[in-house]
C-alpha cells in the first residue's frame, strides 16, 4: 500500500487520497470516512499526508480569520437599498431564513462538534442579532422587515396545545451534519429551540393523535445517530 | 433578512474578500448578494443549503467586480493590502514559523486553487455543494483541490518548507 500510494502521487492520486482534505474537513459522508478511516489506518504514507492535509486545514481558518469582518456600513447600504426595492410579502424571506438546511448550513462541522454548548450558543446568537438589530436606530425597510422575523422565532419558540407535536431530541455524537439534515427532511422536522446539548423539534405542521406521537417517538428512537427522544 | 444577514455576512465577506482582494469591493459585494438575496428568495426552493446558495452568488458577483476592475488594478501591491502582512515564506521559515509560511503560501495560491482551498477547509463544504458553488462536476473538484495542494507544497518547498509531502 506504501508503495501504491508513492506510486500515486507520481501519476494519477487515488480516490481516497483525494477524499482526505473532506475528512480531514468533517465533511464526507458516513460511507466515505469509513472508508478513509480504514485506508488511513492501513497505510502510513496515507497518514502522513493527511497530516500534512490537517496542517492546511487549520492554517487556512487561521488566514480567514484573520480577514476580519465587514464594516455595520455594508449592512446599512444593504437596508437602505432593501428599503428601495417595492414592497414585497415578508414570509418568503422568513421561509428560506429557517428552512433547516439554512440552519445547519450556518453551523460548520467544527461548530457542531461541541454540541453540548451548540444550542445554547446558537440562540444566544440569533438573540444577539434580532436584539442588536431591533435596538439599532431603523430606517423604514429595516422596521418593516423587522415584524416579520422576530414575531417568526416567538412563535416558533412558544409552543401549544393542538400544535404539532415537538420533542428534546440529543443526537449520538458521531452524527454527522448531513445525516442530522436527512433526518430532520425525512421527518418533515425542524429545529425549534436547543438547550444543554439537546434540540427542541417540532415535527411537520399539524397536530397528532397521542398513539401518533408515541409512535413517532418510537421510530425515532430507533434512529441510529439519535440517542435521546422525548416528547415536549 | 437581519437574521440571514447575521449569520451569514462574514461568511460572505470572507468568501468575497479572498475572491477579489479589495476589501472595498468586498464590502460592497455584501450588500449586491443580499440584496439578491432578497429579491430571489422565491426562487430559492431548499434543495441545497443556504449558504452554497449565498457562497455561488458571492462567487458570481466576486467574478463580475473583477471582470469589471482593469487588468492592472489587480495587482500584488493591491493584494498586499487587504491580504496577510506577515512576513515572506523564507523569513518566515528562517524565523521557523511554518504557519506563517504556509498562511503566506496559501495567499499565492492562484484564485481558482484559493477558492477551492476556502470552500472546502474553510466554509467546510461537500464535494457536491463546491461543485454547485464553481459549476463544476465533482471529479473536477476533487483533482482541482488535489493539485491546488500540490501547488501549495511547491510554493512551500521554494520557501524552504519541507512537509514529507508529496
Amino acid at each position: 500500500m506504501m508503495a501504491l500510494s508513492k506510486k500515486m502521487l507520481e501519476e494519477e492520486p487515488s480516490e481516497i487520497e483525494m477524499l482526505l482534505p473532506w475528512h480531514a474537513a468533517g465533511t464526507l459522508n458516513a460511507r466515505d470516512a469509513r472508508r478513509v478511516e480504514e485506508a488511513l489506518a492501513r497505510d502510513p504514507e496515507l497518514s502522513r499526508q493527511y497530516a500534512v492535509i490537517r496542517e492546511e486545514y487549520a492554517e487556512t481558518i487561521s488566514l480567514n480569520e484573520t480577514l476580519g469582518a465587514p464594516s455595520t456600513r455594508a449592512m446599512q447600504k444593504l437596508f437602505a437599498a432593501i428599503d428601495a426595492e417595492p414592497a414585497r410579502h415578508p414570509s418568503i424571506l422568513s421561509n428560506l431564513s429557517f428552512r433547516f438546511s439554512g440552519f445547519f448550513a450556518s453551523l460548520s462541522p467544527r461548530t457542531l462538534a461541541w454540541s453540548a454548548s451548540l444550542g445554547a450558543l446558537v440562540l444566544v446568537a440569533q438573540a444577539g442579532v434580532i436584539g442588536a438589530v431591533l435596538t439599532k436606530d431603523q430606517g423604514p425597510a429595516l422596521a418593516s422587515i423587522n415584524m416579520d422575523e422576530p414575531e417568526t422565532i416567538t412563535r416558533d419558540l412558544a409552543g401549544s396545545v393542538g400544535q404539532p407535536p415537538r420533542a428534546f431530541v440529543r443526537f449520538a455524537p458521531e452524527a454527522r451534519m448531513a445525516d442530522i439534515n436527512a433526518l430532520l427532511d425525512s421527518y418533515k422536522a425542524s429545529i425549534v429551540g436547543a438547550t444543554g446539548g439537546m434540540f427542541r423539534l417540532q415535527f411537520g405542521d399539524k397536530a397528532m393523535s397521542k398513539d401518533e406521537v408515541a409512535g413517532l417517538m418510537s421510530k425515532l428512537r430507533g434512529e441510529k445517530i439519535v440517542s435521546l427522544a422525548e416528547p415536549q | 433578512m437581519q437574521v440571514l444577514y447575521g449569520r451569514h455576512h462574514v461568511r460572505v465577506f470572507r468568501f468575497g474578500l479572498r475572491l477579489v482582494r479589495d476589501e472595498q469591493i468586498a464590502q460592497d459585494l455584501i450588500s449586491e448578494v443580499f440584496l439578491d438575496v432578497w429579491r430571489q428568495a422565491g426562487k430559492f426552493e431548499g434543495r441545497s443549503a443556504v449558504t452554497t446558495w449565498l457562497l455561488a452568488i458571492t462567487r458570481f458577483k466576486a467574478l463580475s467586480a473583477l471582470r469589471r476592475r482593469k487588468d492592472g488594478e489587480l495587482d500584488d501591491e493591491a493584494a498586499n493590502a487587504i491580504e496577510d502582512t506577515s512576513d515572506d515564506p523564507e523569513i518566515a521559515v528562517a524565523k521557523k514559523d511554518t504557519g506563517a509560511a504556509l498562511r503566506k503560501c496559501l495567499s499565492a495560491l492562484s484564485a481558482e486553487h484559493r477558492e477551492i482551498v476556502d470552500l472546502v477547509y474553510y466554509h467546510e463544504k461537500s464535494v457536491e455543494e463546491v461543485a454547485e458553488i464553481v459549476g463544476i462536476p465533482e471529479n473536477t473538484v476533487k483533482t482541482r483541490l488535489f493539485y491546488a495542494r500540490k501547488k501549495l507544497a511547491e510554493l512551500l518547498k521554494a520557501a524552504g518548507v519541507e512537509r514529507g509531502w508529496p
